[in-house]
């Protein structure tokens, strides 16, 4: 196969970026779709030209790291990680445009590499069940019902790839956030903290400037684990609950 | 950045819910419940219109004497009117703000667009302003008669409304606004009831369905009245 | 310059901090004995990790509660990525939930076995006491593990084991483990316990007076190098199991904070002990970069299979039943297709080198679920196994519910690593190794489901309590600063070695080096090795070396991203590594565990120990690049656990 690409390029976070054009030959269909951006970095070394930076690490669609919007598709056209795509999605002759994240709270570090700390700050705020070390109880004492534990384990498959906020055409991070939200939510042992938690994140994601939810459900169709858009429904019954809560204490 | 910190010592609820775009979401799904009910009430009483001048006007001064004698005239109309104005200044206050907070969010956009959101979704924000024009409109023609085609008289309302819809401009203002209602009707309900935690997942079908149904009656019972006019049903 | 193939032999080494006495009291007798630090004085001792997976997130989170001052590292964006989060299969706890015989006892004697007995008794008892607890503590941060409908965890059996004591959060249980950790560390970051730095890479260690008290380390996005100092330096970085190109290690996982402070004089244990994983989806053309794992739970249910005749192309349906072989049923009755993770790799590659290896290329053997949708259902099994068949079906484009999947082995995990004592820490005091960086545990072999295990116990309850004992051991560490000798040495050769890197601007890139070491390691030190093969790998990595300083090429400058300046600068390290691994496997002329040498094996193909001679770990010290180690040995005892041949049979 062979392929044209335009690819975003940005020297750094303060310099302008645009879309370059490169063409690739000899693509398997095969290969994954970060093996074909490898084949292009090959070339690019060797003619002495920048290789194009993008993040990746495990490809395996676990990590989270890869991140790319393809044809104005965050993670393209499947619905599955970057790394997970394959080429047998295009065709001969295709011409495809690369790009990064693109959100306000996810500045460009350089050419497809993004800044998604605001992510880690997020849970930082209040996505975690504060347990120190040696201090669980015996694991059977707190039995959970088997309907509770499922939803709590889709809600944690959320790998914080941030396709969520790409797609979003507000840049918001309710899906990303509702996730943990629910997640540790559902659970009894989230229960103390459950109202702490969802208003601390909430804060957290408006503070970093992410947008609003308009339920467009882009975020939901783009997300490579399938966490669903009612997620946004539960936090946000969630946080209005925690709103009554709090302020009867 | 600064981190929220966790602290036992909360803003007060009226602030955290002011101050959250979860919060702000919460009242412009409120407030446009509270607008929603208002029409599907306003919506009924329009219909009877088909039932005569006498049927129509006397409702109309109906609604002025509504709560008497516990209400002095026009008492219950005007809270009526201050909630609606109200809801109407707290919905587009929100929507104002939290749309600058979405705009500001995503600043470039790709190079390569897709739009995958329903015309709906998509239509909102505009949809909202041509509302928000609209009522400014339908109240100088029809409640103050400022603007008003053709001599408005007071306390005839049946004749005011016939006025209006003879005019070109009168049944395409109100035909267009009717249809963007339909549109912000049907993606605002689902989403209200979603920022108010109301769906799930099997419950969602049903609201949806609901929005869809709500829309429908709404832009058909709307729109019925010009068309009645034009056609000369109501005359 | 000597032959790096004669080593010399050394003082023997021994775990100085191993508690005497009964094996089950030994882990709390060393508690005991070891010193605290008051609580008051935890803050002002500061402690470098470098890592976030499993090991290095618990051990930050858990002495940043502690009240130490954690200084910690990763070179992903966030510490939430590291690749502990792609372990699919499950985590081991001696719990005994299903009432089937296990014990504390049963899981420390199934993992001496299993490591072929290459690992401390001591060690290996520790981990599984400290098992019980860890599934406590997950089950406390909210791990969603899987429950059975009456609300309690439910368990299956795993690799090599006949009682069912893993415990798992469908095919994603690292991921799961590691989410506890991080949301565990993401806590203290923001009460300002840890202070993290992601997209920072640890390039070498500071060693001063012989103790460890710093990194030097490059910001990744601004291409920085800084130095960090501490009291203490724990090493969670992880495997090397990247020097051979393909493995089912992440893209950026590398050995450069292991090997860093190997040359820094911190001793490399059994670098030849790899394991190779024997279920991997098979790679389909040179264009491969990375291999991905399918879990061993497959295996449960899966049967594996290869054509009888050689060369016999037909699709897999057109094979009848009495044409094909299953052969791992037919060779280990008892275990069938769940034989430990060595055994089943080679017998892989011995049906492959029969000529009966199936898919392109003639590498791979079918894993078959015809069987199990007839017995279970398919509902039942798209159940236990849908993501992973998911997986899979996205990777090939073949769907295992009408095709046998195609497996063949890749390399997984390496049991070597830096040596450490009792209390984890290394030949240098004051530089502890946790998790996958260290040798302490799996001896020759690992058991599925023991990684996740073994990075927790370590971090989460062993490090912190042993950590203690140094710094309260040495509560006057003498502060230093970029003006030391010491540290304007090592920052000045990191500098220089970048700089070097840059300056080459030869004609080949970096990626082409690291595939060609890859394959070289993969052929000679893979999954068979011999004499010859390993000499021949011995005298070929000094040439790729040189090779690598003339040609290579890195684009671009020092003082930004710079993805290929990272990749060259590890391949740098593994060109070493290689070279230690090599002599390694040489020098051990036994066959244990995932080391396979072809010269000892028993008459019917089976690896033969010989445990007269090599009943020992072997801990390298380092005296310069392409010179001749020293080795010096750490003899094994077995009090509890008698060596017996292992037989699967």
């Amino acid at each position: 196969m062979k392929l044209t690409l335009r690819v975003w390029r940005q020297r750094n976070a303060d310099a302008d970026g645009a879309m370059s054009t490169y063409e690739v030959d000899g693509v398997s269909p095969d290969m994954s779709f970060l093996e074909m951006l490898d084949t292009l970095n090959e070339e690019l070394i060797l003619k002495g030209e920048d290789p194009v930076a993008f993040d990746h690490d495990c490809r395996e669609g676990i990590c989270g790291a890869c991140s790319l919007v393809i044809n104005g598709e965050a993670h393209g056209p499947e619905r599955t990680t970057t790394c997970q795509l394959h080429m047998r999605s295009f065709r001969d002759g295709d011409t495809l445009d690369i790009e990064p994240w693109r959100a306000s709270a996810f500045p460009v570090i350089k050419d497809l590499v993004v800044d998604r700390s605001a992510f880690d700050r997020i849970i930082q705020a209040g996505g975690y069940i504060t347990a120190p070390t040696g201090s669980a109880p015996e694991a059977h004492a707190t039995p959970v019902p088997k309907p509770d534990a499922d939803l709590a384990f889709e809600h944690a498959e959320c790998i914080g790839c941030g396709a969520c906020v790409a797609a979003c055409p507000n840049g918001a991070a309710m899906l990303f956030t509702s996730a943990k939200v629910n997640h540790l939510n559902v659970l009894p042992q989230g229960a103390p903290e459950r109202e702490t938690r969802v208003l601390d994140m909430v804060a957290q994601m408006d503070e970093e400037g992410f947008g609003g939810c308009t339920l467009a459900g882009e975020c939901a169709t783009a997300c490579p684990k399938g966490i669903p858009l009612t997620s946004i429904t539960s936090m946000n019954k969630e946080w209005l609950r925690a709103t009554r809560k709090v302020a009867k204490r | 950045m600064a981190l929220a910190t966790r602290t036992d010592r909360r803003p007060s609820l009226a602030r955290t819910v002011w101050d959250s775009s979860v919060g702000k979401k919460a009242v412009m799904a409120v407030s446009g419940i509270v607008m929603l009910l208002y029409l599907v009430v306003h919506m009924i009483g329009n219909l009877k219109i088909f039932f005569g001048p006498g049927e129509f006007n006397h409702y109309a001064h109906w609604l002025r004497t509504l709560g008497e004698p516990f209400m002095h005239y026009e008492w219950t109309l005007w809270m009526i009117r201050v909630v609606l104005v109200a809801a109407v200044v707290a919905h587009a206050v929100s929507a104002y703000q939290l749309s600058r907070r979405d705009l500001r969010a995503r600043p470039s956009k790709y190079v390569h667009r897709k739009a995958r959101a329903s015309y709906a979704t998509r239509t909102m924000r505009w949809g909202g302003v041509i509302l928000g024009l609209f009522i400014v409109w339908h109240l100088l023609d029809l409640t103050t008669g400022t603007v008003h085609a053709g001599g408005f008289q007071e306390g005839h309302p049946y004749q005011n409304v016939v006025d209006t819809f003879s005019t070109w401009y009168g049944n395409v203002v109100y035909i267009v606004a009717v249809l963007a209602l339909g549109l912000h009707v049907r993606h605002g309900f689902f989403s209200a009831a979603q920022t108010l935690g109301a769906g799930s997942r099997t419950r969602n079908r049903a609201l949806r369905a609901v929005a869809d149904v709500l829309a429908l009656l709404l832009t058909a019972g709307f729109v019925a009245v010009p068309v009645g006019v034009m056609t000369g049903v109501v005359s | 310059m000597t032959d790096y193939a004669t080593y010399t032999t050394g003082a023997p080494i021994a775990d100085t901090k191993a508690p005497s006495g009964p094996v089950h009291e030994r882990w709390d007798k060393r508690r005991f004995e070891a010193k605290l630090v008051n609580p008051a004085n935890r803050r002002k001792h500061t402690v470098i990790v470098v890592g976030t997976g499993l090991a290095g997130g618990s051990a930050g989170a858990t002495l940043a509660e502690q009240g130490y001052h954690v200084v910690q590292f990763c070179y992903q964006d966030s510490p939430r990525r590291a690749h502990s989060i792609a372990a699919q299969g499950g985590i081991n706890a001696a719990k005994n939930y299903r009432n089937d015989g296990d014990s504390v006892h049963r899981l420390f004697y199934d993992t001496v076995k299993g490591g072929d007995f290459r690992a401390r008794e001591s060690n290996v008892h520790r981990l599984a006491q400290i098992s019980v607890e860890i599934i406590d503590q997950c089950v406390a941060q909210g791990v969603p593990f899987a429950r059975e409908y009456g609300g309690l965890l439910d368990t299956r059996s795993f690799g090599g084991v006949q009682v069912s004591r893993t415990f798992y959060a469908r095919g994603q249980t690292g991921q799961q483990l590691l989410l506890g950790a991080y949301q565990a560390l993401s806590r203290q970051i923001a009460a300002g316990g840890v202070e993290m730095h992601p997209r920072t890479e640890m390039l070498d260690l500071i060693v001063v007076d012989g103790r460890a008290r710093g990194i030097v380390a490059r910001d990744l996005v601004t291409g920085t190098v800084s130095t960090y100092f501490a009291d203490a330096v724990v090493l969670a970085s992880g495997g090397y199991g990247n020097v051979f190109y393909l493995s089912t290690n992440a893209m950026n996982s590398n050995a450069t904070a292991v090997w860093r402070a190997h040359r820094r004089g911190a001793y490399f244990a059994n670098p030849c002990f790899t394991q190779i994983h024997p279920t991997c989806i098979p790679r389909t053309g040179d264009h491969q970069s990375k291999l991905t794992l399918m879990s061993e739970s497959l295996r449960n249910d899966g049967r594996i299979w290869v054509p009888k005749a050689k060369g016999d192309t037909r699709p897999p349906h057109e094979i009848p039943e009495d044409e094909r072989d299953y052969y791992l049923e037919r060779i280990y009755p008892s275990f069938g297709n769940l034989v430990p993770r060595d055994i089943a790799s080679r017998a892989a590659k011995n049906v492959c080198d029969e000529g009966r290896g199936v898919g392109p290329g003639g590498q791979g053997v079918y894993l078959d679920f015809a069987d199990a949708i007839r017995r279970m259902g398919r509902a039942a099994v798209e159940a236990k196994y849908g993501n992973l068949f998911d997986m899979y079906q996205r990777i090939t484009d073949e769907d295992p519910y009408q095709v046998p999947m195609r497996i063949y082995p890749a390399v997984h995990y390496t049991m070597g690593g830096l040596w450490v004592d009792y209390d984890l820490q290394t030949t240098i005091p004051g530089l502890f190794a946790i998790g996958e960086a260290n040798f302490s545990d799996h001896g020759a072999n690992r058991l599925g489901a023991s990684a996740l295990m073994q990075g927790l116990a370590d971090g989460y309850f062993v490090l912190p309590a042993t950590i203690n004992d140094y710094l309260a051991r040495n509560p006057g560490l003498g502060p230093v600063d970029d003006e030391h000798p010491v540290v304007q040495e090592a920052l000045a050769e990191t500098q220089d070695r970048l700089h070097l890197l840059l300056s080459v601007d030869g004609d080949r890139t970096p990626d082409s080096f690291h595939r060609e070491v890859g394959e070289l390691m993969w052929e000679f030190c893979g999954m068979a090795r011999t004499e010859s093969g390993l000499r021949k790998a011995l005298e070929r990595i000094p040439q790729i070396r040189d090779e690598f300083w003339r040609r290579i090429k890195v684009p671009g400058t020092g003082e930004e991203f710079n993805q290929s300046l990272e990749k060259a600068n590890r391949i740098v390290d593994y060109l070493e590594l290689a070279e230690l691994m090599c002599l390694d496997a040489l020098h051990r002329a036994e066959s244990c565990g995932g080391h396979f040498r072809e010269e000892s094996q028993t008459p019917d193909g089976e690896a033969a120990r010989r445990d007269e001679e090599f009943s020992y770990a072997a801990a390298w010290e380092f005296t310069g690049t392409g010179e001749a180690p020293v080795l010096h040995k750490e003899d094994l005892v077995f009090e509890y656990v008698h060596p017996t041949q292992r037989s699967y049979a």
